[in-house]
């Protein structure tokens, strides 16, 4: 055999499946709820990141890869983390400064 | 100091460039269109990721109401109001495609011709109709409701802006998977792979595949959810 590949009992793919549809069921339930505030977006931070986990593991078979792969892909983005706190801070930086100059002193 | 240098800077010009870089030396043990397949999907995480942080962004500093996702995307079916249940369904459609996708991996891998195009052409499907709900979806929000990329009448004028932006790059990108799918699945059913033995080429649209439910899982958690 010429390439062996990625192969893997049908098995785990139906359960990761099962799971995404439970978990999608979940984020769309924290919407029918209308649950608010910090349980809101922990609830579907928390379930994005299952989701996401599973589908990067398993379906894009990360979990069975060399590191040598892993880390060449996993380890870039988290780069991003640092591009999204440095606009979190200067988004707000903007939200507060419209407030101060735009917003009616009365 | 210069004579511990063993090579100096540039006294053998571009052949030099190719001695350093090929040094015999294979550091990732997988086909090469696989590799570049997941170099891509990482440059395309960070055009994601870039779309998404200028939507938290804009979203963060608007001091106008942003509207809410839940009763912007409501449909009433069957005389029932259900808040975000297009999205819900088209998300169910890209998970279910995902689930073909990868099962026609599987058996892709053990060689079986006629189950793996069957369930590359399940997933084309699914991946079209996903395409079809998003025009249905857009020309709901573009007609009915008067969003326009620069302002709508429900709340911040960012709200068209990101919306057109982030899901139009994704719809692209499930369009685009849709004919490269197409492409994998005729060389399946032709029977191309049996012949060259480069069944791998599926499960490398299935990356592909996977990276385009993988976005959509992050856009229904943060625009469409938040």
């Amino acid at each position: 055999m010429a390439q062996a590949g990625q192969q893997h009992p049908i098995g785990i793919y139906l359960k990761v499946w099962v799971l995404l549809f439970i978990l999608s069921a979940f984020s769309y339930t924290v919407d029918i709820l209308h649950l608010e505030g910090y349980l809101r977006w922990s609830l579907i931070l928390l379930l994005m990141v299952l989701k996401a986990g599973l589908i990067v593991a398993v379906f894009m078979h990360m979990m069975w890869e060399r590191l040598a792969l892993v880390y060449t892909i996993l380890l870039p983005p988290l780069c991003l983390l640092v591009l999204v706190a440095l606009m979190a801070v200067e988004a707000d930086y903007t939200f507060i400064t419209r407030g101060l100059f735009f917003l009616p002193a009365e | 100091m210069a004579q511990d240098i063993p090579i100096a800077a540039n006294d053998d010009g571009h052949p030099a460039i190719v001695q350093d870089w090929a040094g015999d030396r294979q550091v990732f043990h997988i086909p090469w269109g696989k590799g570049m397949m997941w170099i891509f999907l990482v440059s395309d995480t960070f055009i994601f990721t870039c779309f998404l942080t200028a939507y938290m962004t804009v979203r963060i500093a608007t001091v106008e109401p942003w509207p809410n996702a839940s009763e912007v995307f409501a449909l009433t079916l069957f005389g029932h109001h259900l808040p975000l249940i297009l999205i819900a369904i088209m998300t169910f459609a890209l998970i279910t495609s995902s689930g073909t996708m990868a099962m026609a991996v599987n058996f892709a891998y053990r060689r079986d011709r006629r189950k793996t195009a069957t369930m590359l052409l399940l997933t084309i499907m699914l991946g079209a109709s996903f395409v079809g709900m998003q025009a249905f979806e857009w020309t709901k929000l573009i007609v009915d409701e008067g969003v326009r990329p620069w302002g709508n009448p429900l709340g911040a004028a960012q709200f068209g802006a990101t919306f057109f932006m982030i899901t139009g790059f994704h719809g692209l990108h499930v369009s685009a998977g849709v004919i490269y799918l197409a492409v994998i699945a005729r060389k399946v059913l032709r029977g191309d792979y049996d012949r060259n033995g480069r069944y791998q080429n599926v499960e490398i649209a299935g990356l592909y595949w996977h990276f385009v439910d993988l976005v959509w899982v992050f856009i229904f958690a943060l625009f469409y959810l938040w």
